[in-house]
């Protein structure tokens, strides 16, 4: 799926904490311990990671990036090393803006929320309790339908027109996903009757 | 736009908020281009422009209106462009009656119902075809079967549009632009829009000598001109001035829209839209003649545009989404789907929301607590009794119920969820970018913990209704019950990811893009679809990304780096429709078909070989082979009724409209209102508003007095480049966080001085809908104007900011109103009025 | 093994102040926020035109730098923006002082720092005439741009050139990037650009200011500390962004036995030297007059 493999990059991986570019021999005679350059360069930053095209999912000029990834040994997931911009893009050349250029910083936060969280009512937080995924959506799938045949409307009152209409359900939202993405929100909105579909291209 | 001679940027501040895209108008400046910023503020976009040119925050209608008049009368249009290629010498209904006669109204305006009729509005024209007699319509449900529709279309033919070729003629629209605009001049432009008169005339004299056979300019505008009650007209007003240039289809020219959201275009043509289906196909709606498929059909198909297709479009559709189950004997299903009947947009939803009617609310990645009148949309929500939020972060739409969003969460029966969502780079799939070209990105990580992707979320919830309909044979079940929704993903796809049962995104791009249904084979170009079923396409303006060559699919949208790309780098990505990057670019060529001139040479007519070619591998947007002497066939369909001259294949007459005939319910010509909330009168009418703008008059959004004394001065929002939007994706970063920490309120030191505030206060900002508390930022990049001899003060807010996040700071949107441009329902958060104070506010 | 000396050629006529550079040296290098409690507290906003990070930091490698020249009644009207770092001098200040070596001059030329030698004696410090490098409280050792070593020696560029959206920062050979700053001044001057010179390296350019408080003042190129490998364009005098017209490398301040000065000031403490950074940053600040 990538398009380029990086195996054996020559990239070091620093931390701010300087390079390995000095010699060991110039340091010995200061008494140092030449022993922990030599740890920090096996630590390269690109070192073994695969690099895939994508693009910045901010403003609209959809800028080209470059996805450093790596699989975690310790969990098997395949997680994001680096991201800065793809040179091959021509109406981007490998820039970006600071927004752009904060797009590792965006995935790899510990603030982002990677837990289904439950809200029940009048609650003043977050459930503890972890539920799966699926569970979540069988309920969501429930509220859903329920609402849908309470608010459901075949024909309109006084036109008598056939209209096929849920009016109790907004879906809101669409302008950072992917065309697939909403292709299949709107389907699938549309056909349980939703027609309350908007996006921020509106406001 | 590096080809650009002349660059206006208007209602776009673009280096700070497309800093990257910047680069081209950098580029065209070092060419030797003038680059022209027009704004209320002094932005990091003036900076870099040859001319900074302030105006008041809603009045560019009149500047515009100013340029209008400016080439009218002083004769600078381009002629031989503006003659063949626009509507000018076509002569309109002699009962139309202008604003300069109605005080501020066209004529067939409805006071009561505040709506217009555009009766009087339309082309004068000669006899129509004769009519055949048509069979009788089948009743509903089958109202298609055995229809031929091109012999409907035939029928419904009108005549052809009479013309003035000497423009003298009263009735032409060169004639009635020239009377409308007659008092948009250059004094007028200073007393109402506040810009001193020799900066107007410099504007005027730049893009006039730097338009025409040997050069061309570009205007660029964002938000800062959608975001009006006169929006659409706003930006009709630069279409008008670069139909009069000749800045319309060829290098260098035209009007860029930036826009803000990464998906902001893709979500219009693959729209999650209330009115669109995908690829800009209306919805049914219960209060157009829509009540069958054929009535749509006829209604939706112009016969004498490239929208004559219209029904292999929509046929194709309803094959895409029904599958085996959409037949001619049910009109592939188009009863089954829902009607709109009346806006059902973002601000009227949420009125709706506030009266308890809105029960469930979905939020994909959007977050309306931070949005238009906030304190508005955030009660409204309390009302819901289910939330589902799908995001990255907390934001302050998933905690609208806490006490840090003003609730008191014992007294909010809402029950939420929250869903954590994937990051672009943990998933597959296609965005399209402000220049309509499409990029598919592939998956380079897994989502962490349970994140999963929307589209996942989406899927697999779709699953689970039709699998709670299945059985039903009740009508109103029998959409979700025979929607197609297969798009389990090739084991092979997803070996190396966590999640084995993620949707194939290249599957529901193959539905979007097209296939032959007998065969699954993907269609390279929407020429091929049909409208009998046996084509299938989810958005037809999509057909051809995906593409069968050599008896392999190749996926046209991948980012490929071209060799020798030229101007337009034809192989990375493709944009829509059929990869043609400039649109409308027949009109590069004068009407013989040979270029204007040697240096803006781009689409020619090569009589040798008898066919349309591009220097720079661009698509041609035009009948590949149609010649330009070729004539316009009075009873042809669709681009036959064209003429070989006619480079506007989207429009009934093939020409740029500088008059609107239909499509706009507020005038088939802009004309100047003042902003829904201003310090002023509107100086060129006794009406001062929009007369047709959209308002709710309901608890919680009442207006600032018109003309008032409460609310003195002018403010704006807006953005910055170290922040997006609301801040969902922004204010969480430490990186950025640091970089724009808190809320500011720019004004000018004359203000400042004024109110005691001094550089760093804290300030409150009031209107009648709340206030907003920030840090006073006094700086001489704004300045006083003086509107009809008075001193008016504009100040402006970043609306970034809210309770959630590293970076907090109260909502610039408590401060805005739902008012909106009637074409669009898009709101007024450009130009209101606001009151400032020293001090905090709560 | 020698190699054509690397730097960067800052052209600030182009500089939109975007800070994309900013966070990109922050993305590849890894560095954290400055001070996460200031911003969660309300604390970070400086109300100094869009510059909230104030200087360079040991988290902060590049700074972008505003400067608001409008005249009252708005006839001038200017906003310069400068992104700064190290200038990698050719008469490296710190790399003199540098008592163990930590601070090093690389085969591209630039100055680099081994953290793991670095002591975290700041008298490098003082020692940098351009308020450059900081201490960090977090790892006891000092921090600057030490221009993306690790990439250099991949013959990537640095971070923050490669985002630069619009050529402001562009990363290359000295030699190369000396000869495209002649071009361009020449090209700014042609085009009534006058106040376009280079601070670093004197290619012979001379000009006046056309606009701002100093307006009608004479500027020319001027080569600093031997010449700097990251090298500027300006539009006004130096003090205007922050930059010491003369600036002076410290055993020049002192006395001709350096190495004896900085080891008493090692036995004395370092508070000596930081004080001096702060001194000398400050006696940049007052003069220069920037209008608000």
């Amino acid at each position: 799926m990538a398009i380029a493999t990086t195996s054996r990059r020559t990239f070091l991986r620093l931390s701010g904490i300087g390079s390995a570019g000095i010699a060991a021999s110039q340091l010995s005679g200061l008494g140092f311990n030449t022993a922990f350059a030599a740890k920090r360069a096996a630590t390269r930053k690109l070192e073994g990671t695969k690099q895939t095209a994508s693009i910045c999912p901010y403003c609209a000029v959809g800028c080209g990036t470059m996805v450093a990834s790596k699989r975690d040994d310790r969990t098997g997931a395949v997680r994001i090393v680096n991201i800065e911009g793809n040179a091959d893009t021509p109406h981007s050349t490998g820039s970006l803006c600071p927004k752009g250029a904060a797009t590792f910083q965006l995935a790899v936060n510990d603030l982002r929320v990677t837990r289904v969280m439950r809200r029940k009512p009048n609650a003043t937080d977050w459930d503890d309790e972890e539920i799966s995924y699926d569970a979540a959506l069988d309920r969501i799938a429930e509220l859903v339908s329920k609402t849908r045949e309470e608010t459901f409307v075949e024909r309109e009152p006084g036109t008598g027109k056939l209209i096929n209409q849920t009016t109790g359900i907004f879906a809101l939202g669409g302008s950072t996903n992917d065309n697939e993405e909403n292709y299949v929100l709107a389907k699938v909105a549309r056909m349980m009757g939703i027609v309350r579909i908007e996006n921020q291209a509106r406001i | 736009m590096q080809f650009s001679d002349w660059i206006v940027f208007m209602g776009s501040n673009m280096a700070e908020c497309h800093p990257v895209g910047f680069k081209w108008p950098m580029k065209a400046k070092a060419n030797g281009a003038t680059l022209i910023h027009v704004d209320p503020r002094f932005t990091r976009t003036s900076a870099m422009c040859d001319m900074y040119v302030p105006i008041r925050s809603g009045t560019d209608i009149v500047f515009l209106g100013g340029l209008v008049n400016y080439i009218l009368s002083e004769k600078k249009y381009f002629l031989e462009f503006m003659i063949n290629y626009t509507n000018a010498a076509t002569l309109i209904n002699a009962d139309f009656k202008d604003t300069e006669e109605g005080d501020g109204f066209f004529s067939g305006y409805d006071a009561k119902t505040r709506t217009y009729s555009n009766a009087t509005w339309q082309y004068q024209r000669g006899p129509a075809p004769a009519r055949v007699p048509e069979a009788p319509a089948g009743a509903q449900g089958q109202s298609v079967k055995g229809v031929n529709f091109a012999q409907l279309i035939a029928n419904r033919l009108p005549g052809v549009p009479k013309e003035d070729r000497s423009l003298q003629d009263p009735n032409t629209v060169f004639q009635i632009l020239k009377k409308h605009y007659a008092r948009y001049t250059p004094e007028m432009v200073e007393r109402i829009s506040g810009t001193p008169k020799e900066l107007f005339l410099k504007v005027a004299q730049v893009i006039t000598e730097n338009s025409g056979r040997d050069k061309t300019g570009v205007f660029t505008y964002a938000v800062g001109w959608t975001q009006h009650t006169t929006g659409v007209q706003l930006i009709r007003t630069a279409g008008l001035i670069q139909l009069l240039l000749g800045n319309v289809g060829r290098p260098g020219s035209g009007i860029k829209a930036l826009r803000g959201h990464a998906q902001v275009q893709g979500a219009t043509d693959i729209s999650t839209l209330y009115n669109a289906h995908p690829g800009y196909l209306n919805t049914p709606n219960a209060r157009r003649a829509h009540d069958t498929l054929r009535d749509y059909i006829l209604t939706e198909t112009q016969p004498t545009s490239f929208w004559s297709n219209t029904p292999a479009y929509v046929v194709s559709q309803l094959k895409a989404w029904f599958g085996e189950a959409a037949t001619a004997d049910n009109d592939y299903g188009y009863d089954w789907l829902p009607k709109i009947t009346g806006d059902h947009s973002h601000l009227p939803t949420f009125v709706e929301m506030s009266e308890g009617k809105i029960k469930g609310m979905i939020l994909t990645g959007q977050n309306p607590a931070t949005s238009i009148n906030s304190t508005f949309q955030r009660n409204a929500m309390r009302n819901l009794e289910w939330l589902v939020v799908l995001d990255l972060y907390e934001t302050e739409s998933a905690a609208f119920w806490k006490a840090v969003a003003g609730s008191d969460p014992a007294k909010v029966a809402t029950e939420v969820w929250f869903m954590p969502a994937a990051h672009i780079a943990e998933k597959d799939g296609t965005m399209t970018q402000t220049s309509r070209m499409i990029q598919w990105h592939d998956k380079a990580a897994d989502p962490p913990g349970q994140a999963r992707s929307d589209l996942y979320f989406w899927y697999a919830l779709g699953k689970k209704l039709k699998a709670r309909y299945a059985s039903s044979t009740a009508t109103k079940d029998l959409a979700i019950k025979h929607m197609t929704l297969d798009y389990d993903p090739d084991p092979a796809d997803v070996a190396e990811w966590k999640h084995k049962d993620e949707p194939s995104a290249l599957r529901i791009f193959k539905e979007i893009n097209g296939y032959e249904v007998a065969t699954g084979n993907v269609l390279n170009t929407f020429g091929a679809l049909t409208a009998d079923g046996k084509t299938a396409a989810g958005a037809w303006i999509y057909t051809g990304a995906l593409q069968l060559i050599d008896g392999k699919v190749v996926n046209r949208a991948r980012m490929t780096p071209g060799k020798n790309d030229g101007w337009v780098s034809p192989s990375w990505g493709w944009a829509w429709p059929g990869n043609r990057k400039q649109l409308y670019n027949r009109a590069s060529a004068d009407p013989d078909g040979n270029p204007w001139s040697e240096r803006k040479k781009y689409t020619y007519w090569d009589a040798t070989a008898k066919t349309w070619k591009n220097v720079g591998g661009d698509g041609i947007d035009f009948a590949p082979t149609k010649a330009p002497g070729a004539a316009a066939n009075p009873t042809g369909i669709g681009i036959a009724f064209h003429s070989g001259r006619d480079p506007f294949i989207l429009k009934t007459d093939g020409k740029g409209w500088l008059f609107a005939p239909v499509g706009t319910v507020d005038g088939p010509i802009p004309t100047h209102y003042e902003p829904w909330e201003s310090p002023v009168k509107n100086l060129l009418y006794k009406q001062d508003r929009n007369p047709v703008a959209k308002f709710w008059d309901v608890t919680g959004n009442k207006y600032n007095e018109f003309g008032g004394v409460q609310f003195p001065h002018v403010i704006t929002t807006y953005r910055l480049t170290e922040h997006h939007l609301s801040g969902a994706m922004t204010r969480w970063l430490p990186w950025l966080a640091e970089l724009m920490p808190d809320l500011f309120v720019e004004m000018p030191p004359e203000l400042a001085d004024e109110k005691g505030i001094a550089n760093g206060d804290f300030v409150t900002v009031t209107t009648e809908r709340g206030s907003t508390e920030a840090r006073a930022l006094v700086t001489r990049r704004l300045r006083p104007l003086t509107v009809d001899g008075k001193r008016v003060y504009q100040i402006g807010m970043p609306w970034h900011w809210g309770y959630m996040g590293i970076a907090t700071g109260d909502v610039a949107n408590n401060m805005t109103s739902l008012v909106a441009d009637p074409n669009v329902t898009i709101h007024e958060a450009k130009a209101f009025t606001a009151d400032i104070r020293k001090g905090r506010a709560r | 093994m020698a190699t054509a000396t690397k730097g960067m050629f800052v052209d600030t006529t182009l500089c939109t102040g975007c800070k994309a550079c900013q966070v990109a040296c922050k993305q590849w290098n890894e560095l954290p926020m400055d001070d996460e409690t200031a911003v969660r507290e309300h604390r970070a906003f400086t109300a100094n035109s869009y510059d909230n990070t104030g200087h360079l930091s040991a988290s902060n490698w590049r700074h972008v730098k505003f400067v608001e020249q409008f005249s009252e009644d708005r006839v001038d009207a200017r906003w310069l923006m400068m992104s700064d770092s190290c200038k990698h001098c050719e008469q490296a200040g710190c790399l003199e002082v540098c008592p163990t070596g930590a601070l090093y001059r690389t085969q591209h030329g630039s100055v680099d720092i081994h953290q793991d030698v670095c002591i975290g004696c700041r008298y490098c410090v003082g020692a940098c005439p351009f308020g450059v490098i900081d201490y960090n409280q977090r790892t006891g050792r000092v921090n600057k741009c030490i221009l993306c070593q690790d990439r250099l020696e991949d013959s990537q560029g640095t971070a923050c050139a490669k985002a630069c959206p619009t050529s402001s920062l562009t990363f290359g050979n000295v030699d190369d990037l000396k000869a495209m700053a002649a071009e361009r001044v020449r090209a700014l001057h042609a085009r009534g650009q006058t106040d376009a010179y280079i601070y670093g390296w004197d290619l012979g350019n001379r000009g006046t200011i056309t606009q701002g408080p100093n307006k009608g003042a004479a500027v020319a190129d001027m080569e600093v500390v031997g010449g700097l490998n990251v090298f500027y364009l300006l539009l006004d005098k130096p003090e205007v962004y922050s930059l010491p017209s003369s600036p002076q490398l410290p055993q020049r301040n002192m006395n001709p036995s350096a190495g004896v000065a900085l080891i008493s000031a090692a036995v004395l403490g370092v508070t000596g030297l930081a004080a001096f950074r702060r001194r000398r940053m400050e006696a940049v600040a007052a003069s220069s007059e920037v209008s608000s």
